[in-house]
């Protein structure tokens, strides 16, 4: 196929998309995914997934193209809720924007934080629509090359992309992995397709299906989140006044955040392209590589703007990219990725690189509603910012009983059975558990998603080759995928070592103050 | 419950709970039929899982007791009150949901969880719990029509 054919291809199909997208109906569901994400993404502790699984089982029922649109508007809808909350009240209510409090909330104690939010706004939307050209070019070119794939580099592809998840997440490697295979185990809960034998289900009836994704989620990220809180959520209350002409930053602003912004962008397209690295990571190492590079580094956590607008950038490119591998290859970047991923089984779509071609409308919509979205976030926010700065201002004393509240209803919702709102509560309390003990949580949801498809694609890919495991080294993809997983835990054993040799070393020589051997990342 | 309160003890307790997970899951998935390697039995993805997670717990633990750590765990305390308002209120509403229908579900729900929190006065878990019961009337039975009895009794 010449370039010049798929620029072409492309162009019409984007245009198709947008007729999809700007639909009467679809365009409503987008809209008030879009609102209803921000909104959420506004709440003290709530972040995209607690935003995106309460309002999942309202698309159970709904047609998957406007479900999808929705639950996408949801998605980037929060996150931008999620910078309001930071730069304003210093509240990282989404992990990835932890980083932005850093300078986002000096600006605003210096009364820029108007200026902040406006920079954001423009960052994220030069950032989103980069990402959507990445995808728009990308995808097909991917597509091509996964139709060379048959099980076995689907399954080699996937302990990729689960290692890569549960390494790279935060804290421990180890945990990290210990959480991947319990996220796996519980996705071997229920009946096996092959034999079907019921398995683990404790003699539970309603076990006999899988394990309801929604209360999964919501256990794990909500309920257990709550738990993790009560009383101990510190609240810095204090009068900032945004009004609508404070949001145009200046032009000295604009000129100094622009180059950030385009540095930004490459790296959260560079980590969008990686499966497994999370959003954090990615907005941390914007945020350091922009200070590294400063001319005045010292600037930096008191409300440098660059600051502000290369982590916002990479976060939105890089959510938008994460997009490619979650529909092209059926496998997810991050947790939310996995949950929309979820989200799409459930409709009994199948992801992977027969997705484009069958489900045309759904996928060029839903990279159309990208554009749509990210234009009605921006029209939404100017008039609605005062809004958002009183919602700020809900106490989380009265908060979390509410989202409890919508959290049990939504559950029970999914299969009108109170059942499931007990699966609430066991993995509520498990991952409290997981929490206190320095697990990372997040790895569970990616496991679970993948864990039948890792399962049926590891059967057949064994079945084919007669039980020969080294089928895996043997194919050449299979081998590529199979050889960075070993580089991977090679280079955890490396720092691992090189750490822990560092720091004996230190101590013999005394003197020497001990350099921490991990920056640990608040949350992924 | 004091090796608890530091990163090593933590981590100790962290390898063997994850080991102890991934033994009841290889003991019950051999339970299932294993089959051969060409022709998996339903058993054995997750054996091979359990056997996965016992390692990486021990792993966990022996690592544990090679590391050196830095500085002082931050010992949070434990929060009885929280935990049970909040476990409590899941419990009511599965309880109330099934024996008493939608609307005292809520109620019990908001109310009792909102109670967890110290700065929340009685009377105001009260007008939450309320308020709570508007919104399900209005948006869930209303609006969604959720196929969820505003009031039942003795579990339909």
């Amino acid at each position: 196929m010449g370039r010049g054919l798929i620029v072409h291809q492309a162009l019409t199909d984007l245009w198709y998309g947008f007729g999809v997208a700007l639909e009467p109906h679809n365009l409503m569901w987008s809209f008030f995914g879009v609102l209803v994400g921000n909104l959420i993404g506004v709440l003290p502790g709530m972040g995209a997934l607690s935003a995106i699984s309460m309002l999942l089982p309202i698309t159970y029922t709904m047609h998957p193209v406007p479900a999808f649109l929705m639950l996408a508007g949801i998605f980037y809808g929060s996150m931008y809720g999620g910078a309001i909350g930071a730069i304003l009240l210093n509240l990282p209510s989404h992990p990835p924007h932890a980083v932005t409090c850093l300078d986002g909330y000096p600006m605003t104690r210096a009364g820029r934080g108007g200026a902040a939010l406006g920079v954001t706004m423009i960052a994220s939307f030069f950032a989103a629509s980069f990402g959507i050209t990445v995808m728009i070019f990308a995808s097909p070119l991917l597509v091509n090359a996964a139709l060379k794939f048959g099980p076995t580099e689907i399954c080699s592809i996937m302990l990729l992309g689960l290692l890569a998840g549960g390494t790279m997440a935060r804290g421990s490697p180890l945990k990290g992995i210990a959480m991947t295979v319990i996220g796996l185990l519980i996705g071997t809960v229920g009946t096996d397709v092959n034999s079907g034998v019921i398995r683990f289900s404790f003699g539970f009836p309603e076990l006999t299906d899988r394990v309801e994704l929604v209360a999964l989620a919501l256990g794990m990220f909500g309920a257990a989140d709550f738990l993790r809180s009560v009383n101990r959520m510190k609240f810095i209350g204090n009068e900032t006044k945004v009004r609508l002409r404070d949001m145009r930053p200046s032009r000295a602003e604009l000129k100094q955040s622009f180059f950030p912004m385009v540095r930004g962008t490459l790296i959260g397209t560079l980590f969008g392209a990686m499966p497994g690295t999370g959003p954090t990571i990615t907005t941390f190492i914007a945020y350091a590589f922009e200070r590294k590079i400063s001319k005045t580094p010292e600037r930096f956590g008191h409300g440098a703007i660059e600051g502000v607008a290369s982590p916002e950038a990479a976060s939105h490119s890089k959510t938008q990219v994460d997009f490619i591998p979650t529909m092209s290859l059926g496998i997810p970047g991050d947790p939310v990725m996995a949950l929309l991923l979820g989200a799409l089984m459930v409709q009994g779509i199948a992801p992977g690189p027969q997705l484009i071609t069958e489900h045309a409308d759904l996928f060029w919509g839903l990279i159309a509603s990208f554009w749509v979205g990210n234009v009605l976030l921006l029209i939404l926010n100017v008039p609605l910012i005062g809004v958002w700065v009183k919602v700020l201002r809900v106490p989380y004393r009265m908060m979390f009983p509410c989202a409890l509240f919508f959290i049990a209803v939504g559950v029970y919702s999914t299969n009108n059975s109170l059942f499931e709102v007990n699966e609430v509560l066991v993995f509520g309390i498990a991952g409290a558990i997981f929490m206190a003990l320095e697990f990372p949580v997040a790895p569970v949801l990616l496991g679970y998603v993948l864990g039948p498809l890792v399962e049926e694609n590891f059967r057949r890919a064994l079945l084919l080759s007669r039980g020969n495991m080294g089928v895996f080294l043997e194919r050449p993809i299979s081998l590529t995928f199979v050889s960075l997983c070993a580089l991977l835990i090679a280079l955890q054993v490396f720092f691992a070592v090189r750490a822990a040799w560092a720091k004996r070393h230190a101590r013999r020589t005394l003197a020497y103050p001990g350099t921490p051997a991990r920056v640990t990342l608040p949350g992924d | 419950m004091r090796a608890l309160k530091s990163k090593r003890g933590r981590d100790y307790a962290g390898g063997m709970l994850m080991a102890a997970i991934g033994l009841a899951a290889a003991f019950q998935g051999s339970s299932y039929q294993l089959g051969t390697l060409e022709r998996m039995g339903p058993g054995f993805f997750p054996t091979a899982l359990g056997v996965i997670l016992t390692a990486v717990g021990v792993a966990i633990a022996v690592t544990a007791r090679f590391a050196r750590y830095e500085g002082e765990l931050e010992v949070l305390a434990p929060e009885w009150r929280g935990w049970a308002c909040i476990i409590g209120a899941l419990v009511a509403f599965v309880v109330l949901g099934k024996y008493g229908g939608l609307l005292p579900a809520t109620f019990a729900i908001v109310f009792i969880s909102a109670l967890g929190d110290r700065q929340n006065t009685f009377l105001g878990a009260m007008v939450l719990g309320l308020a709570a019961v508007a919104v399900a009337i209005v948006v869930f039975w209303w609006a969604l029509q959720l196929q969820f009895p505003l009031f039942q009794w003795g579990g339909g």
